[in-house]
């Protein structure tokens, strides 16, 4: 039996991890010890879009990870396939598809967190130091997406509060907003979208603060692929998706609610606070249900929960406010 | 063009047209309709009738500036046709797997919900072009009247792009290439008049020979 290896991988999905797994290997074989780590990442990202542009950079990368109280149970995990091919990174184009054959470029390492705005001190923390601050947690939740569409996702991180502790925020900073990676060199410009980037999300305080806001790692055992949002990202699971910035490099601690990039486009679709809640509609179509992603399609629609069926750990945050005109 | 050398286009018209379809049946036998198999039917049928639609529109002006290619007419109706079948197909999906057969949640939708009220009005408009689609129906309203019902076509197009544009997030630009399209069709055909307004009047004046 090997030790340390996630009792939740489908077996459908590790033959092609080995094969991810040796490919890294020999990349790693073939540049390792003359370069740094950096240097080594984007060189194996460039070797391997030649043996195949598909290659998830880091991905195949195992994590040590614990269990958590804060996870879901009795869900069907969402397939790895689906996870990792059916993603919504419009940096790198807007079909679902997209993201898993484009965002291979993403340059994972090294990588770095600025931390400034009402804060004690603006930080700046590096990924690895990241990864070690707090034990790395298992934790399934449910994803729900504006669109309507859901899955179960198998995270890996610990609780945004741990990180936002060590940030030393100032009592005057009642939001924090993330900003995620733009370059364009490698998030390249095309027609199928007219949305100003870099994306930028946010977080009232106390939101932030609820242990089940999570800065995430990795999924399915493994560190982030790049298309999920690599190498750290936000995960909200009472919210819908949007809300949790992928690739973040900025966090900006402040005192009034940060512009985000959703809520600039459309702030009649897209409320700042954008809790699930299948009583209150997008326009554009009914919140009331989801569609399952990976079932067949005359099983995919389930009844939507309120907060995605996080009421007990959350519903206390909104005390009072009208979420209907707080959407 | 004679009848027996149109059987192989013919033919591969209908199996171009009928791909889509066939690709949506055999995944769904197969479970093999990716991640969000009921996003994926929806999506592809309508993207597919309005790719038709702006092909059967393209058809006239392709005649008119080529008259070597006169014989593309002979394909129209059955394009028109395809664009139809799968417009329909996008209905009963909407019916089947977004609405799941409930009649309250549809009648709101089409009443609030905007893209889907365009959505209706451009399959409404399609309708009674695919009834009058038959040689019986065409000589039963003379030429004349059957042409100006099928100019109808064009306000399904427009239609179905505003629908397109009214279902994709604000910032999302998929469907600029066929609006585009579309509106090179809108504005060959003025230009198109107008060169066949000048060269019948030049024939008038006699400045060149009438045919060539």
């Amino acid at each position: 039996m090997l030790i340390g290896k996630p009792p939740d991988i489908p077996s459908s999905a590790i033959t092609p991890k080995d094969q991810y797994l040796n490919r890294r290997r020999f990349l790693r074989g073939a540049v390792s010890g003359a370069v740094t780590l950096g240097a080594a990442a984007r060189g194996a990202d460039r070797l391997a879009d030649v043996f195949s542009p598909r290659i998830r950079a880091f991905a195949g990368t195992k994590l040590e990870t614990i269990k958590s109280p804060l996870t879901t149970t009795g869900e069907d995990l969402t397939s790895y396939m689906a996870v990792t091919t059916y993603n919504n990174f419009y940096e790198f184009g807007v079909d679902k598809g997209a993201p898993s054959k484009n965002a291979g470029g993403l340059p994972t390492r090294p990588w770095t967190i600025q931390v400034d705005g009402k804060v004690k001190n603006p930080k700046t923390f590096d990924i690895e130091a990241l990864l070690k601050l707090r034990p790395l947690e298992d934790r399934v939740y449910r994803h729900r997406c504006v669109e309507a569409w859901s899955m179960v996702i198998p995270w890996i991180g610990y609780s945004l509060s741990e990180f936002i502790k060590q940030c030393e925020p100032l009592s005057t900073a009642k939001f924090v907003q993330f900003h995620s990676y733009y370059d364009r060199k490698v998030e390249k410009w095309s027609l199928d979208e007219a949305i100003f980037w870099p994306y930028s999300e946010g977080l009232r305080m106390d939101e932030a603060m609820n242990p089940l806001a999570l800065l995430t790692f990795g999924l399915y055992g493994e560190v982030l692929p790049n298309q999920n949002g690599a190498p750290v990202r936000i995960v909200v699971p009472w919210k819908y998706g949007f809300k949790s910035a992928k690739s973040i490099v900025g966090v900006r601690f402040l005192d009034k609610m940060p512009s985000t990039t959703w809520n600039d486009l459309n702030p009649g679709e897209y409320g700042f606070y954008s809790n699930v809640n299948p009583n209150v509609d997008n326009p554009r179509y009914s919140q009331k249900t989801e569609r399952r992603i990976g079932q067949p399609f005359y099983a995919q629609t389930k009844s939507t929960l309120m907060f995605n069926g996080y009421s007990d750990q959350v519903a206390s945050l909104y005390n009072g406010m009208d979420l209907r005109k707080y959407y | 063009m004679k009848r027996s050398t149109l059987i192989l286009p013919k033919t591969l018209t209908w199996i171009v047209c009928l791909w889509q379809f066939g690709l949506l049946v055999y995944g769904a036998f197969t479970n093999n309709l990716g991640p969000d198999p009921t996003a994926n039917i929806e999506l592809s049928t309508g993207y597919t009738t309005l790719l038709l639609l702006i092909i059967s529109l393209a058809i006239s002006p392709l005649r008119k500036l080529f008259p070597r290619l006169s014989w593309l007419i002979r394909f129209r109706r059955l394009i028109g046709l395809f664009a139809f079948f799968y417009a329909t197909l996008h209905m009963i999906a909407y019916v089947a797997l977004y609405a799941n057969f409930d009649v309250r949640s549809m009648l709101t939708d089409i009443a609030s919900r905007r893209f889907i009220t365009m959505g209706v009005a451009a399959w409404l408009l399609l309708l009674p072009l695919a009834l009058t689609s038959t040689t019986w129906a065409i000589g039963k309203l003379g030429g004349k009247n059957w042409n100006r019902l099928h100019t109808l076509v064009y306000a399904a197009a427009v239609c179905g792009v505003i629908h397109f544009w009214w279902q994709v997030k604000t910032g999302v630009l998929s469907p600029l290439n066929l609006t585009i399209s579309l509106a090179i069709l809108f504005a060959i055909r003025p230009i198109l008049a107008w060169r066949q307004r000048r060269k019948s009047q030049q024939v008038q004046a006699g400045t060149i020979a009438p045919g060539k």
